[in-house]
């Protein structure tokens, strides 16, 4: 410019030419400066269509391909590559690597600071690897305008967008914090869900539309979109004139006033679950109440319909209303309940509860309609349901036994009916650990019927998703012997250790189902031997021949039984290093009662036997030689006696004869001298 | 009771007398002025064959002998119900090892006792262990008992006479050599297995399961030949039964001297020592205590008998 500048101000026209000439020669000189300064979009290209270009990030191997047609038709296609790579700018080409990160915030602070704040961001400042940055939704090169179908976060793909990490089984579900499951599936199937994905309908709400896109926040933050505090904003954003629809239900100004009494939207509408629509219209409890606490009132069958107000209020509903049950009703009518034709379905509230239940054998029972089917009503009572955290409640641990009891104890409608080996089952299970724990020391984490059985999903033991079905009571028993089961999925016993189509014990067949005993306990220590040997019959059978197997018989219990040797729960195969009886291991072992033991003292046979004379030769031989002693010494011995007794008779016969004969000849004498 | 038999005495031994003496030509007129002798000087007194360490001793063994076999047998045959209630009576297996143990400790101190006596009784009598070991009454066999028990084999199948015997006899020999055998090696193996840590030091581990076997094994033969074959030998035999006492109280009758060990008798009466080893008899109340004491044992040894072959044949494994 200022060359210019001087040019123009020259008289000259030689000069100028000069200056024309620097100019020429000056911008021509300093061309290739400017394009080293700004590498345009075609330099960075001119290596990034390569598709095999890449770099080595730790030890994986990334393509640092760029698509050049795509990024043109990219909401970003107008921009240079250094408006984004902003640490590329004025480097030269090739330029180091690695890059600095893109940073979006640059252009896009708010949304920056929103992420930086949300769940995702902090997730990512602590380095979390699984935590999402704005590509992994919005992309990168190929990044498309919000409104554009294509877009991964355009409404329609905005689930499956989310769903890359909150799906079932991904990483982020199982291993981070996150209490909802089934997230993608149930939304699906939700009515929002059925909107968006089914309908088409690109208002109806997507996981960005209560979570929002950017400030995700788990519900407990108080600031969350989602925090039971905000939840009601959140919704009313489509669900305007809600508080309308509620009236009867809730008084409208209450929810603003007290949302932390009333009831979130999603107390009832559960977040991401199927969902129903409970009541056509709503009804104030107190409608109900006018008829309803009437003593003599009766429906036309007989059954008395009273409602004890204060047991409603002292239950678990008693922030329920009546037509949140009893649905059906219709308020527009006289008797609003007139309209009713269905039972109480506990399933709108309680879905999964009743999908389980269904499941169940009580609920397969009900469905055929069994007369001895239990209802929820059986268990829980109607209007005074009690949880059962509390005390008095029928569904409280120390009172599941007597409840459970009502049809299961001997002789009652579901034991009659039952053909399984189980007998006696309450009386057997108040004399277990598990009854002595619960019922006489009042130990309410003490296993009770539903720790194993479940509450809703009782289901026959041969049922292969039932607790108590072999596969399943390891996990099921785990759930509070977890460092038993932790020890027995590693052991032999463990169906992922050893694949055999015989079938494997689990913890049921040695401790037994309802008469569980202490293990510390001579009974069961003496019992033990005859639970290994229903399956190890030879070795049990050898291990009696034993000096240990034969105290044991007498009713010693501080000898080796079984586990003593083998372990309990962490039986290997002999042979296997980590066994009790490994080489390493054995004198160890030996010496938990032998204190002095040897390697040479642990060769002692314990289970040997003498009728095998190619394992053990010593013993076959040696029973064997003493044995033909024995009956040689016996058949000598015998054979004397046996010839020797009849002379023996013969001689004492002899004697008495002439002792006899001498006795009658010393009587005259007698006679003779007493005379 | 006393009276009778006082009664009796007398008559017998003189009965005896006269029929042993009437019987051998040679040994008639040596035998007949002691026959008419003994009844009018000790008519009541009795010939001693055991002195009262013999008789202790044989008292101890059949203590600790029965111990040991009652809990020794519960262990062997602790699959029958029998062995488990046995085992609960004596105050659990426990209480059972250690009577075991302290029988076993007893029995080999009457082998010991048993042993020091022999040596003592040796110096004693200031013999040499040629007198001791082969001297007319040594326990060891000789060829006089190989002939005695040929001839006892002809009596038995009528072939001749009931033989002469001595001071012992072969199946006296033969029991007290079985006592020398079974402690020798039941004692053996059992201290194996008491000790088996110590044992195992120069032993292989499955030698103590030998021992097992050997242990309990010739166990099952010293009780089932003492009980069967030792018991009718010495105790039962039916010219004998109810009972030979003379173990107990170390004393016989004379007449019974002269019937079974009349080569003894003989002997004695030739040498003109037999008045040296006459005695008077126990007190009643002994004699019957000792019967008592008897019948006890020969009763638990019964019981064992009857157990061991139940055992044997309803419920061997």
């Amino acid at each position: 410019m200022s060359a210019g500048y001087r040019v123009r101000q020259a008289p000259w026209p030689g000069i100028r030419r000069i200056g024309w000439l620097f100019l020429s020669a000056f911008i021509i000189f300093l061309c290739p400066v400017w394009a080293a300064d700004t590498p345009s979009n075609a330099d960075c290209l001119a290596c990034h269509e390569d598709k095999g270009l890449t770099t080595k990030r730790g030890a994986k191997t990334v393509s640092l391909y760029v698509d050049a047609k795509k990024f043109a038709s990219s909401i970003h296609a107008s921009l240079s590559c250094t408006s984004c790579h902003a640490s590329l700018e004025g480097k030269e080409l090739p330029h180091e690597t690695p890059v600095a990160k893109v940073n979006c915030g640059t252009c896009h602070s708010s949304e920056a600071e929103l992420h930086a704040k949300s769940l995702h961001g902090k997730a990512a400042a602590r380095g979390d690897v699984l935590a999402p940055r704005c590509l992994n939704c919005h992309g990168n090169h190929d990044i498309l305008p919000v409104k554009d179908r294509r877009s991964p976060v355009y409404p329609l793909n905005v689930p499956v967008t989310c769903g890359k990490c909150h799906r079932e089984g991904t990483p982020v579900q199982t291993q981070r914090p996150i209490e909802e499951h089934n997230i993608l599936e149930n939304y699906s199937e939700s009515i929002h869900g059925e909107g968006l994905l089914k309908k088409g309908l690109i208002v109806a709400p997507n996981c960005a539309s209560c979570h929002t896109p950017h400030n995700i926040l788990p519900h407990t933050d108080p600031n969350s979109s989602i925090a039971r505090r905000n939840i009601a904003k959140t919704c009313t954003q489509c669900h305007a004139t809600i508080e309308q629809v509620h009236r009867k239900v809730i008084r409208g100004e209450l929810w603003e006033k007290e949302a932390n009494v009333l009831p979130a939207c999603v107390d009832c509408h559960q977040p991401h679950k199927v969902r129903k629509v409970f009541y056509t219209q709503g009804m104030a409890d107190a409608d109900c109440l006018r008829c309803h606490t009437k003593a003599d009132l009766k429906a036309s069958d007989g059954r008395p319909l009273l409602v004890h107000v204060a047991e409603l209020a002292g239950s678990r509903h008693a922030k329920v209303a009546c037509s949140q049950c009893h649905s059906e009703v219709n308020a527009s009518r006289v008797r609003p309940c007139e309209t009713i034709t269905k039972r109480v379905d506990c399933s709108s509230c309680h879905a999964e509860v009743a999908q389980q239940f269904q499941r169940s054998k009580h609920g397969q029972l009900l469905a055929a309609n069994d007369p001895n089917a239990p209802t929820c009503k059986e268990c829980h009572g109607d209007h005074r349901i009690l949880g059962r955290q509390n005390p008095v409640s029928a569904t409280f641990a120390t009172n599941v036994p007597a409840l459970c009891a009502r049809c299961h104890r001997e002789g009652q409608k579901a034991a009659v009916r039952y053909t399984g080996t189980q007998h006696e089952i309450i009386q057997h299970y108040t004399e277990s650990i598990h009854g002595k724990g619960l019922l006489k020391s009042g130990l309410t984490v003490t296993a009770t019927c539903t720790n194993c059985h479940t509450a809703h999903g009782v289901l026959p033991r041969r049922d292969p998703d039932s607790t108590v079905n072999p596969k399943n009571v390891p996990a099921t028993c785990g759930k509070c012997h977890h460092g038993i089961q932790e020890q027995f999925v590693e052991s032999i016993h463990s169906a992922t250790v050893t694949k055999t189509g015989q079938e494997l014990p689990v913890c049921s067949d040695c401790h037994s189902a309802h008469s569980i005993r202490r293990a510390d306990e001579d009974g069961f220590k003496l019992e033990i031997m005859n639970k290994c040997g229903r399956c190890h019959a030879e070795i049990a059978k050898t291990y009696f021949e034993t000096y240990h197997g034969k105290v044991s018989r007498l009713g010693y219990t501080k000898t080796a039984k079984c586990y003593d040797c083998h372990g309990a729960h962490d039986i290997q195969k002999v042979t296997d290093p980590r066994s009790h009886l490994s080489r390493a291991n054995v004198v160890a072992t030996c010496r938990q009662c032998h204190s002095d033991a040897t390697r040479r003292f642990a060769g002692y046979l314990t289970h040997a036997t003498h009728h095998d004379p190619k394992k053990y030769p010593f013993l076959f031989w040696s029973f064997w030689g003493m044995t033909a002693l024995l009956v040689g010494t016996f058949v000598v011995g015998g054979v004397h006696t046996l010839l020797w007794l009849p002379r023996a008779v013969e001689m004492r016969r002899e004697l008495r004869a002439e002792e006899e004969a001498e006795r009658k000849l010393r009587l005259p004498e007698d006679n003779d001298a007493k005379r | 009771m006393q009276n009778a038999d006082e009664l009796k005495r007398p008559l017998k031994y003189e009965r005896e007398a006269v029929m042993v003496a009437g019987e051998p030509a040679g040994a008639a007129a040596a035998a007949a002025p002691v026959a008419a002798a003994v009844p009018a000087v000790a008519a009541e007194r009795e010939f001693v064959r055991f002195n009262r360490l013999h008789r202790t001793l044989h008292a101890c063994m059949i203590v600790s002998f029965l111990s040991l076999a009652i809990t020794g047998l519960s262990l062997k045959f602790s699959y029958t119900k029998w062995a488990v209630v046995l085992s609960r009576l004596l105050g659990g297996f426990q209480t059972a090892g250690y009577v075991h143990r302290f029988a076993a400790v007893i029995m080999f101190s009457v082998f010991i006792t048993h042993l020091v006596d022999l040596y003592r009784s040796k110096k004693r009598g200031k013999m040499s262990w040629r007198a001791l070991l082969f001297g007319p009454n040594t326990l060891l066999p000789t060829r006089q008992d190989l002939h005695e028990f040929i001839a006892t084999m002809k009596w038995f199948l009528h072939l001749g006479p009931r033989p002469q015997y001595g001071h012992w006899t072969y199946w006296e020999k033969f029991d007290y050599f079985a006592v020398f055998w079974g402690i020798f090696i039941i004692g053996s193996t059992g201290l194996t297995l008491w000790f088996p840590v110590f044992f195992t030091r120069f032993l292989p581990g499955w030698f103590i399961n030998v021992a097992t076997i050997i242990h309990s094994d010739e166990a099952l033969l010293a009780t089932g030949f003492i009980f069967t074959v030792h018991f009718f030998n010495t105790h039962l035999r039916p010219e004998k039964f109810p009972m030979d006492t003379t173990i107990f109280t170390g004393r016989m009758q004379l007449a019974e001297l002269k019937r079974d060990k009349p080569r003894e008798y003989q002997a004695l009466v030739a040498r003109g020592e037999l008045e040296e080893h006459m005695a008077e008899p126990h007190p009643a109340i002994v004699v019957r205590t000792i019967r008592a004491f008897a019948w006890a044992a020969l009763a638990v040894g019964f019981c064992i008998v009857v157990w061991i072959i139940y055992a044997m044949l309803f419920a061997y494994r």
